[in-house]
This record gives C-alpha cells, sequence and structure tokens, in this order.
C-alpha cells in the first residue's frame, strides 16, 4: 500500500535520488528565482507578502514569521541582523541536519530574502557543532553563492549587499533557545536572556535581529516564487498553512523525514507513511513535536498534526519531531532518559530549572532501578509544578511538562515500579 | 590593563595559516570576543584538546582575561579540556536511540574498551562518551566517531566498526 502523495514544497528536488544541492543543480530546478522577485518588491511588501503567506516558524514556537520581521524598527540607519537557527538540537528532530546537508541553497536564498525584508547587511547561521558534514556543505555553498553574486555586493544588481557568514556551535541544546543562540554567537555562555526585550529590538551586538530557523527559511524562495496565496492555499489556511517536515522516529516500519502539508491526522503519519508499528506491534504512546511536548496515546490519533490542532489536544507541536512508541516501551525509562537530557542541558542560571531538573532525574532514575518511593509520583508532581511559567527560558517548561504527561496517562507504569520493583516491559 | 604583553607574536603557540584564518575569522564580527568559539575549535582541531597556553594566547587575541575563555569553553560539550583518543566515540542514548537498542551498544563498547564513559583507552586509540541527541533519530541507535555518523548500531557493527578503525592507523 502506498502514502498519500502531496505536493512538496522544502524537499522537491531531493525526490530525485542524483540529486547532490550544489548551486548549478539547485538554479536547474528553478532556484534563485525567489530572490530575484524579493529584490524588485519594496522591503515592506515582502513582509506583507510573507504575512499573508501564513508561514509561522518551524523551529518550535510557530510563531508567525512576517509578523516577527514586522516587528524589527524600520529606521534605515540601525545596523540589523539575521541569524539562522541551524542548532537542531530537541530530541526526536533531524531535519535540519538533512536540509543543511542536502539542500544548503534555499536555506541562503531565504536568508538574503529575510535580510532584504528588514534591511540587515550581515547575517550568520549558527550551524550545531556536532553536524561535520553539514557545515562543509554549507561552506561549500556560501562560497558557491558568493561567486555567482547571490551574496556580498549589489547583489543581482539590486544594490543591495549582504555578508553572510556560518559560525559554528560547540556542543550545547540550550542555543537553540533564539536569545541562547545569540548570547553564543557573541562569544560567551549560551545562557538565555530575559524578555523583553525581545531580539527584534534588543538582539545580537544590541541590535535589532531576527531569529529564524533553518527550515522556515527554505519556505521563502517557493513562497516568493509560487506567491502567498499558493501556500496559504496549503495545509489549514488561515493560521497553519504550508508544510513541515517531520522526522519521525522509534518504533515505526519507516523512520524518517515526511514532508506533509500541516493538519494531517497523527494517524496517517504513523500508519501510512512511516509504514506503521514495526513488526506488527501495537502503538503505546507518542510524542507529537519533539522530547519538550507533552505525550499522546492512542486516543490521539485522530489529532490533526498543526500547530493549533495539537496545542488544542495538549501538547505542542513543537519541531516536528514525532517519536513513536510500541507496546514493550516502558515510561518510566522514557522519562528517566527525557530527564537526564534536560538535567544534562539546563544551562544553571534559574534555580528552579538547575534544581528541578537535577530532582526529577534524580528521582525518576530511583524509579526505573526499582527503588522509589510511594509518595515519589506526587514528590515529582510538586517539582514539576514549581518548574513552570518561573525561569527566564521555557527549558524548565519543556523538561516539567513531558514528565508531567508521562504520569497523567501512564500512572500505572510508575506505579507498577514503585510496587513491585520491577518493569514489565524488560526494556534494555 | 597591568603587565605588558611578552614581546612574543600573539597566536605564537598556533601554525602560520592557523594565526591567519584567526584574525579573518574574527574581522567577520563587531566585536573581538564573538570570536571565541570558532577560535576556540579550531585550537582544539589543531592540538587536540584546549591546552592552557592556546587559551591563554587566544584570550590575549580577542582582548579578554583567561578566565573569561575558559568559563565560556566550559559552558560547551565539544570542547576538551584533556586529551582525547584519536577516535572520539559519541554513542547517542536519547530517546529514539535508547528505544532501539542504544544502552547494549553502549554496554558493549565499555566491556570491549575497558573504559567508563567520558574515558580513553590506554593506548590513546579510543574515548568513550554518551552523548544527548544527535540527531541521528531515522537511523537509531547512531554513533558519531570524530564527527561521522554511523547508523542502525548494535553491538556486533560497533565491533566491526571499532575493529575497522583500529586497523586505519
Amino acid at each position: 500500500m502506498s502514502a498519500p502523495a502531496y505536493e512538496k514544497v522544502i524537499l522537491r528536488n531531493l525526490q530525485d535520488p542524483g540529486y547532490r544541492g550544489t548551486l548549478a543543480e539547485y538554479r536547474a530546478r528553478g532556484g534563485y528565482s525567489g530572490l530575484p522577485k524579493a529584490l524588485q518588491l519594496q522591503p515592506q511588501e515582502v513582509i506583507d507578502l510573507v504575512k499573508q503567506s501564513g508561514l509561522r516558524g518551524r523551529g518550535g514556537a510557530g510563531f508567525p514569521t512576517g509578523l516577527k520581521w514586522d516587528f524589527v524598527p524600520k529606521d534605515l540607519a540601525l545596523t540589523k541582523y539575521v541569524a539562522i537557527n541551524g542548532d537542531e538540537g530537541e530530541p526526536g528532530t533531524f531535519k535540519d541536519r538533512q536540509l543543511l546537508e542536502q539542500e544548503p541553497h534555499p536555506i541562503i536564498e531565504g536568508t538574503v530574502i529575510t535580510a532584504y525584508a528588514i534591511g540587515a547587511h550581515v547575517a550568520y547561521i549558527y550551524v550545531r557543532g556536532e553536524f561535520v558534514e553539514g557545515a562543509k556543505v554549507f561552506q561549500r555553498a556560501l562560497e558557491e553563492a558568493y561567486a555567482a553574486g547571490f551574496l556580498g555586493k549589489n547583489i543581482l544588481g539590486s544594490g543591495f549587499d549582504l555578508d553572510f557568514y556560518m559560525h559554528r556551535g560547540a556542543g550545547a541544546y540550550i542555543c537553540g533557545e533564539e536569545t541562547g543562540l545569540l548570547e553564543s554567537l557573541e562569544g560567551k555562555r549560551g545562557q538565555p536572556r530575559l524578555k523583553p526585550p525581545f531580539p527584534a529590538v534588543k538582539g545580537l551586538f544590541g541590535k535589532p535581529t531576527v531569529v529564524n530557523n533553518v527550515e522556515t527559511v527554505s519556505n521563502l524562495p517557493p513562497i516568493l516564487v509560487g506567491g502567498p496565496e499558493w501556500y496559504a492555499g496549503i495545509g489549514v489556511p488561515p493560521k497553519n498553512t504550508g508544510t513541515r517536515i517531520f522526522s519521525i522516529s522509534g518504533h515505526v516500519e519507516r523512520p524518517g523525514n515526511y514532508e506533509l502539508p500541516l493538519g494531517l491526522p497523527l494517524r496517517e503519519l504513523i500508519f501510512e507513511h512511516a509504514g506503521g508499528i514495526r513488526g506488527g506491534r501495537q502503538l503505546k504512546a507518542v510524542i507529537p513535536g519533539g522530547a519538550s511536548s507533552p505525550i499522546f496515546t492512542p486516543a490521539h490519533l485522530d489529532v490533526k498534526m498543526d500547530f493549533d490542532s495539537v496545542a488544542a489536544a495538549g501538547s505542542m507541536a513543537g519541531s516536528g519531531g514525532v517519536v513513536v512508541m510500541d507496546e514493550t516501551t516502558c515510561l518510566v525509562r522514557v522519562a528517566r532518559v527525557i530527564a537526564h537530557f534536560f538535567a544534562h542541558e539546563s544551562c544553571g542560571q534559574c534555580t528552579q530549572c538547575r534544581e528541578g531538573t537535577a530532582w526529577l532525574h534524580k528521582m525518576l532514575t530511583r524509579i526505573d532501578e526499582g527503588k522509589g518511593r510511594p509518595e515519589d509520583l506526587e514528590v515529582i508532581l510538586d517539582v514539576c509544578d514549581n518548574m513552570k511559567g518561573k525561569t527566564i527560558c521555557v527549558l524548565s517548561d519543556a523538561a516539567a511538562m513531558p514528565i508531567e504527561s508521562y504520569i497523567k496517562h501512564f500512572r500505572d507504569d510508575f506505579e507498577h515500579h514503585i510496587r513491585g520493583g520491577a518493569c514489565p516491559t524488560g526494556m534494555a | 590593563m597591568g603587565v605588558a604583553p611578552a614581546a612574543t607574536p600573539p597566536l605564537a603557540g598556533f601554525r602560520p595559516e592557523t594565526r591567519e584564518f584567526m584574525a579573518q575569522i574574527v574581522s567577520r564580527y563587531p566585536t573581538r570576543r564573538a570570536g571565541l568559539l570558532p577560535l576556540l575549535s579550531l585550537a582544539q582541531e589543531e592540538h587536540g584538546y584546549l591546552t592552557v597556553e592556546a587559551m591563554e594566547q587566544i584570550a590575549a587575541f580577542l582582548g579578554l582575561s583567561p578566565t573569561e575563555v575558559y568559563e565560556t569553553a566550559s559552558f560547551y560539550t565539544l570542547l576538551h579540556f584533556r586529551p582525547i583518543g584519536e577516535h572520539l566515540v559519541q554513542v547517542c542514548t536519547n530517546l529514539s536511540c535508547a528505544l532501539l537498542g542504544a544502552r547494549p551498544v553502549v554496554e558493549h563498547l565499555k566491556q570491549r574498551l575497558g573504559v567508563r564513559e567520558g574515558e580513553t583507552t590506554a593506548d590513546g586509540l579510543f574515548t568513550l562518551e554518551t552523548v544527548e541527541c544527535i540527531a541521528a533519530c531515522g537511523g537509531a541507535p547512531a554513533l558519531q566517531v570524530n564527527g561521522r555518523y554511523y547508523e542502525r548500531m548494535t553491538p556486533s557493527a560497533a565491533d566491526a566498526l571499532l575493529d575497522r578503525l583500529a586497523g586505519e592507523r
């Protein structure tokens, strides 16, 4: 049985098995034809067009991209920056890595469009330190784009200048948070900043800055070429338009990146596109939007996978990382793994997060090892409650909310561990 | 501030082409400090890890105190302050990899190499680390060796990989 096919916007060229993502190949398939269209418009017209397309950020928060740009002061004399977020680290997500390694030019073209719209003449892309191959490919693509006149002085004879530099991370999840990213770009520890002021007003080096995700800007060239009405016709208009890349992993037959229109049922993603549960086993749980998102159960299979529907169902569409778990999965172990992650990645500046993530990890490890105490679950829920809405950034909430959801939906797994001391699933 | 720097050229401990590249990198930013992370990564590439001397020279070059450099560097997990093995084996133990058998792979590697997580073999060939999500969930369980990805790992696949890497010497 073949899965339903949909129009692709970002991974279109990669359907061609010989495609390598070089400048010549990208141009041969219509690449860099969105940029000249943007340069013929006034910057505000580009912003308005992106607003009309309905594009929302693909990094995690789903904020409307055009609106984010519109917050940047219009004063032409002000120095402004664009920072592209290629620091993908949300567990369960592997789409930005694919774009960097295999389709770098739409990122560059989209970045020039972004910079033109807000009036920035310097852009940086923050590429995760682990992405050695991605950084190599992207650097080559930058050099190709400079040589062809898509970057540098007087781009395509428009009079618009842009320098675009790659900046590599060195291992820290929190640098994917936009103000953590800016701190890191400035050569500091990647500790998020208090907001407001938001980056659009006071960002990189204290100047107005737009921070956009790699996948987000990859949508811009096709939007310029196809027009905002075309893009807004994909997905669930008016607020959940376009496609997104779902990274599907875990216990499915065909894990991978799937670019699909927003708003398809979760059931279709898992059972048609990703081939269903491995070995015909039963579905137990699904993380719908990266490790930070509260968990879904089989009762959520009809939830439509767009920003607002996933939120209405009690979770978040987040980074598009869908992690599927079958009946052999122990949610205590899942909780322990996730708590370890957040304890490891907490930057340490807020007490609730630094202490809370460490305590969650300690207690969940204890339960997983069969040494849980009857009162542990209530203490964990109390710790979670004290971690939410009280910190500089949302890492603390992102740690607490999933753990709460595991206990809410799979309390039996936890109680069994606490009572009996052993795991019924025997997960390795 | 205080003592005048010694009469050695800046970044004296690096190869001339590295020095030149470092200066070029710093010119991309409006502040010198913004060059810190890229320079530390270059220093690590050249020396294998961050020596105290390298951090001091970078500090002087960027107009920072050595403490500022160290407190920043210590935030980042890819930066090392001690020599590491020729092959840095980083096994992902985050969720998708854990679901598909990362733990048995780690336990097997610990046994085979005779090290704990974070340690280097006596012959200096391998350092074993467990790491958080490396964005290879579609090929879980996954690991990286010196930044290169190896996916769908099992204890026996990991053995074959290590045999091959050890033989490359």
